[in-house]
């Protein structure tokens, strides 16, 4: 379970006010999505949600605890560009989250352990489809690629909240379709929360279950920096109650086609393994 | 006919292009020196070729007297051991120093201004001081070259530091890791290619430093040498050594260069 609030949250530049009264809150397992015109602080929102700048006013919640006041491993983050790191191999990218957990000093697993991580590693490359690029370095992998690459390496620390900052901005429509897909997938398979910025409006209301605009709601032509931007618009674009109960008819067929084959589902089976199932098993 | 800049060689005409110059400056050499020799053989300002192989092969094979060594690999020793010594002093001291004071903030804020003047400091000004301090032995020598390579190290360590996005360091963050582990895990690695390329850009300071303070006061070394024949005139010795030190250069040049390919393969690769 996760839950985010954002209580009251400011954020001024000197005399520039960002924004202005934030209040937001986040239920369990939901996909929100942040649109609103370039430069009104969509990315600043972010940004405080992953510590990188802190709200001069009000305060972020997760799970009803104020979020650190820097960036920390509960909540991962996929950038538009730079978000891998270019000497390491593609496995070894992912397989550096838990090794800094786990070898405070070295930074490194050794036998055992390690090979145990490259499994678990692998098994998360070959789910984002980059399973026969794992000795690749990020710069020899497309832009599609190197996004697929920077979700896995997130993914790996099983954040309590994924942020994703303009991820498909630079990819070609293709691409980016694709990317779609795979991103909807994990965030149902992991059932974690997703915050996500974008201007990219069907983007948003393809993926999103909750769409969120910013923009300044008063605007001041001899002073612009006067009044931030807030919220003005909250859509929740794929009802929770409608996604539940489409997520339980899909199980109920499963069950029902499996009782017509004549093999007898698992009793005492999760009601809803879809849900259920993690990425990573370990 | 077209712009001149696009005209490019053949492979082979390139070769034979990047030659023509050296062919050229040893033909006039030869050219020169046989004509002076014609009319004063016992020329000293341009010797033939003949007498710099026989005055090399003294140095290098038979022992001096003053010093009971040989002479050539004597010097050759001595200048290496002052240059890997400074350079490597240097290196360690701009990727530490490089790397904590270019990550760190509060370290950065109080130390770049000062590392940024002291670099401007002329370092064959501060020699005699180093004299004083050090004494005429190795350590003043040694300590010349750091001082004069070392803060540009560190500066260009500490600027490609600066260079790593913030992304990337924002990410290592969210994966959990401490700040010596994202130094040494995330800034390390990406600083050591370019330490080499400053290692290798400060050859040529490090050679000069070698020499001025080899030329100033020295038991032995390929500066001293130098120096010490040109009281009579020597060429003869001058010149063989003079090209014996390019040699030097570009092979640890040449090195390095390998080095960066072969430790740093990731660095070769040029995004698509």
């Amino acid at each position: 379970m996760t839950t985010i609030r954002f209580e009251n949250v400011w954020k001024e530049y000197d005399e520039r006010v960002v924004l202005e009264q934030v209040n937001l809150s986040l239920a369990d397992h939901e996909f929100l999505v942040i649109i609103g015109p370039s430069g009104v602080g969509k990315t600043t929102l972010l940004r405080m949600l992953l510590s990188q700048e802190q709200p001069t006013r009000g305060r972020i919640l997760l799970d009803g605890e104020p979020i650190a006041t820097e960036p920390t491993a509960d909540r991962g983050v996929v950038f538009q560009r730079y978000s891998v790191f270019p000497h390491r191999t593609v496995l070894g990218n992912v397989m550096m989250g838990p090794q800094w957990a786990g070898a405070p000093l070295l930074g490194r697993f050794f036998g055992a352990r390690r090979r145990a991580l490259e499994e678990r590693a692998m098994a998360l490359l070959t789910r984002v489809g980059l399973g026969e690029h794992a000795h690749k370095y990020p710069a020899q992998l497309s832009g599609g690629m190197q996004q697929r690459l920077a979700l896995a390496q997130a993914l790996i620390m099983k954040p309590k909240v994924l942020l994703l900052d303009e991820p498909f901005g630079a990819l070609d429509p293709g691409t980016r379709k694709s990317m779609h897909e795979l991103v909807g997938e994990l965030w149902e398979e992991n059932r974690m929360t997703i915050v996500m910025v974008t201007h990219d409006l069907p983007e948003a209301f393809l993926l999103g279950t909750r769409v969120i605009a910013v923009d300044r709601r008063r605007n001041d032509p001899q002073a612009p920096e006067r009044f931030g931007a807030t919220i003005v618009s909250d859509f929740e674009a794929k009802c929770r109650s409608v996604r539940e109960s489409r997520a339980f008819e899909a199980e109920r067929e499963k069950v029902r086609l499996a009782l017509l084959a004549g093999t007898s589902p698992a009793v005492g089976a999760p009601a809803v393994p879809a849900f259920e199932t993690a990425l990573v098993k370990d | 006919m077209r712009r001149i800049i696009n005209y490019a060689p053949r492979p082979g005409v390139r070769l034979i292009l990047a030659l023509l110059p050296f062919v050229a400056v040893l033909a006039i050499y030869i050219l020169a020196s046989n004509a002076r020799l014609a009319v004063e053989p016992a020329d000293k300002l341009m010797p033939s070729f003949a007498s710099f192989w026989t005055t090399m092969v003294r140095m290098a094979t038979t022992i001096d007297r003053a010093t009971s060594q040989y002479l050539l690999w004597w010097d050759t020793w001595l200048s290496l051991q002052r240059l890997f010594l400074g350079l490597g002093i240097s290196a360690l001291l701009g990727l530490v120093l490089g790397i904590i004071v270019g990550f760190v903030p509060y370290l950065r804020a109080t130390f770049e201004p000062f590392f940024a003047a002291f670099s401007l400091i002329p370092p064959l000004a501060v020699l005699p001081i180093l004299f004083i301090l050090f004494g005429l032995g190795e350590a003043s020598k040694i300590v010349l070259i750091v001082f004069g390579i070392a803060p540009f190290i560190i500066r260009d360590v500490m600027l490609r530091v600066s260079a790593i996005p913030a992304e990337q360091i924002i990410k290592a963050q969210t994966l959990g890791a401490s700040t010596w582990q994202m130094i040494v895990g995330v800034v390390l690695p990406q600083v050591m290619p370019r330490l080499i390329d400053s290692v290798r850009l400060s050859l040529g300071a490090a050679w000069l430093f070698v020499i001025a303070a080899e030329a100033i006061t020295s038991e032995g070394g390929l500066g001293y040498r130098i120096f010490l024949v040109r009281r009579y005139l020597a060429m003869d010795v001058i010149l063989p050594y003079v090209i014996w030190i390019t040699l030097l250069a570009f092979l640890m040049d040449y090195a390095l260069r390998r080095l960066a390919v072969a430790a740093y393969p990731w660095d070769q690769i040029k995004a698509t």
